[in-house]
């Protein structure tokens, strides 16, 4: 078996648990996977509604190989499904996209959105409570007050610790279609949500009115023929951000330009090869997801079949194309029966900016490094993930004579498929959802 | 010919994957629903354009696209949309066809292209336009459309899909109350409904 470490820096290793829920439904299924800015804190969203975040266990002298294991720290309800009553829908309350704040002070703060809703939830902790109140006792009934001869004052007493979550804004009722992201600006006082057709730019703290900034709804829509499918600020200018669509383009505006950035500062796309053109080239061109570099000067993409990094100077074709799963090319009539085509991979950058990773089928996830060229396909799967062991490379056979430790294109399982990665801010940590599990890779090089 | 089938083939789960979308949780979505549409009309195209001229499919470059996706009571504004934007690319087609099929045009069909003019006016009010109820259509449209869940083979598909009749569509009215976005407009803001 060849050495990980010659195609990329880094050696991955699986956790000694693998987080999941004991007994699969579809509402254990994990929707969205975030870490915190300092990555402390890692959130999972699911099917339904929930949202689990796992804290980092904090270096301890007498259990050293448990340092930086991730824990379940809070669990909530966020949303819950509703109905609109008005167009006889159903509201699913699968959490789409979660988004940290940065932390400000001793409490945690998120963003957890489903299709219709945003909502900011604070996580703190409570390690004390008042005891020794004057008129009632302490599990709260009231005491006689013919027996109250003295006077006290309440004092704080410590307890168990808990963890609570509440909500404290709830953004609602400003979009018409579909909620598919959110992205807290860098002035860390406004967010922007985003639907299949409009921006809306909100203030943390006004819930009941929001700017509508981008809105790409024909008059006629009979004339529609593309759709937003991914929105994020820039992450220092508080002015910029950028909008994908399902066109395979992207635009990057600047709020200083208008009240309404209809009209784009930047525009990226790349001329479609007429040669790879079928039925379906529409489909396999929409962007499932864009984010910025941490850096700030590039863009990376990811359609169905590549991931793409652009550079913010150059709008007329990207810097570096990747394929993730080229072999798919020849089957997109099959996946798109089996509704795979549809899928939306999300793609992330590593600390930084070296390396960029992104899901693909069979629960396999794959890295890139930008400067070696190398890339690396790893396998998500409790049957390959033995606790401290190296994760070992996987290969697809395309075609010819497959090797023993290859898997065939049509032994592929479609319905494991990774969606939703993130990677720790600064350390080589992976969390990987894979359907209803959470697998949390370290990189333990020494 | 294997163009010509493989094109058939896309157009029927197509068609079953648009009719599915409409019992979905969550309602219809319009991404979804745009690409559906824009496969609908490649493989459209590539079948019309492989099959002889004179075949009677003189109304088809709508018909793929032109269901009744309203499901029941409810006016939906995306799945009237949907079957609208599904249209655009035929809409601008039509208009260069020698031969409509007159006698299979159901009668609210002239009312399609007064449609794009309803933009205009406000559309939270309910349509007054007459149109036949969801139950009545199908039952004008001579034979049901496929079971959704099954995968069809081409050739029953497509002739029972009643190809060669418009399905008129209801209007886009309906009590769609969406004055809650407040947006700025050259510094001035006022309370915008969503139009």
């Amino acid at each position: 078996m060849k050495c990980f470490s010659r195609y990329l820096p880094y050696i991955f290793r699986p956790p000694s648990t693998i987080l999941s829920s004991s007994c699969h439904t579809e509402a254990d299924i994990i929707s969205t996977v975030e870490f915190n800015s300092s990555g402390e804190l890692l959130a999972t969203g699911d099917k339904g509604g929930r949202v689990v975040v796992f804290q980092r266990e904090q270096e301890s002298k007498s259990q050293p190989q448990r340092r930086g294991e991730y824990n379940v720290y809070s669990t909530f309800q966020s949303h819950e499904p509703e109905f609109d009553y008005l167009k006889s829908l159903e509201i699913e309350e699968k959490i789409n996209k979660i988004k940290w704040l940065p932390q400000q002070n001793a409490a945690y703060f998120l963003l957890s959105t489903n299709d219709k809703t945003v909502k900011l939830w604070k996580i703190s902790e409570r390690d004390k409570r008042p005891e020794g109140y004057n008129l009632k006792d302490d599990d709260g009934r009231i005491r006689d007050p013919s027996t109250i001869t003295s006077l006290r004052v309440p004092v704080l007493q410590p307890m168990d610790l808990m963890v609570e979550a509440t909500a404290r804004r709830v953004f609602s009722n400003a979009h018409t279609y579909h909620i598919n992201s959110i992205s807290v600006n860098s002035d860390l006082q406004t967010f922007i949500s985003t639907d299949d057709l409009r921006v809306n730019l909100w203030n943390l703290e006004i819930t009941d009115r929001s700017f509508n900034i981008v809105d790409i709804k024909p008059a006629n829509m009979e004339e529609l023929t593309e759709v937003i499918t991914s929105a994020e600020f820039h992450p220092q200018q508080c002015h910029t951000f950028a909008y994908s669509s399902s066109k395979g383009s992207i635009r990057l505006c600047d709020m200083r330009q208008a009240a309404l950035c209809d009209k784009h500062c930047k525009y990226f796309e790349e001329p479609e090869d007429p040669a790879t053109r079928s039925f379906f080239s529409e489909i396999i061109s929409s962007i499932s997801d864009v984010k910025f570099s941490h850096n700030g000067r590039h863009l990376m993409t990811r359609d169905y079949l590549t991931v793409k990094v652009w550079d913010l100077q150059m709008e007329n074709k990207p810097l570096e194309t990747y394929q993730v799963h080229d072999y798919l090319r020849g089957k997109l009539c099959s996946l798109y029966e089996n509704d795979c085509i549809f899928d939306k991979f999300e793609c992330v950058w590593n600390g930084s900016d070296s390396v960029i990773m992104t899901g693909s089928y069979n629960n396999f996830f794959r890295m890139f490094d930008r400067n070696t060229k190398r890339d690396v396909t790893l396998e998500a799967s409790r049957e390959n993930s033995k606790p401290r062991a190296i994760l070992k490379p996987r290969k697809v056979c395309v075609g010819g004579k497959r090797r023993k430790d290859e898997i065939s294109v049509d032994s592929l399982d479609f319905s494991k498929k990774i969606l939703h990665t993130t990677w720790h801010p600064h350390e080589n940590i992976i969390a990987v959802a894979a359907t209803n599990n959470l697998y949390i890779f370290q990189d333990k090089v020494n | 010919m294997e163009v010509n089938a493989e094109a058939r083939r896309i157009l029927a789960v197509s068609i079953s994957k648009l009719y599915a979308s409409r019992s979905q949780r969550g309602g219809l979505r319009l991404h979804r629903s745009l690409l559906l549409s824009l496969v609908m009309r490649s493989a459209r195209d590539i079948y019309h354009s492989s099959v002889p001229p004179a075949e009677p499919m003189d109304t088809s470059p709508e018909e793929p696209a032109e269901l009744d996706l309203e499901s029941g009571p409810q006016p939906d504004e995306t799945s009237a949309e949907l079957s609208l934007t599904a249209r655009g690319g035929a809409h601008r087609e039509e208009e260069g066809e020698p031969a409509e099929d007159k006698e299979n045009q159901s009668p609210t069909r002239c009312s399609r292209k007064r449609r794009g003019k309803t933009s205009v006016a406000p559309h939270f009010l309910p349509s007054k336009r007459a149109r036949l109820e969801p139950g009545e259509e199908r039952h004008a449209a001579l034979p049901p459309p496929p079971p959704v869940s099954c995968r069809i083979g081409p050739a029953e598909s497509l002739t029972s899909l009643s190809l060669n009749r418009v399905i008129p569509l209801p209007g886009r009215g309906g009590p769609a109350w969406r004055s809650f976005v407040t947006r700025t407009h050259g510094g001035l803001a006022r309370t915008r409904s969503d139009s």
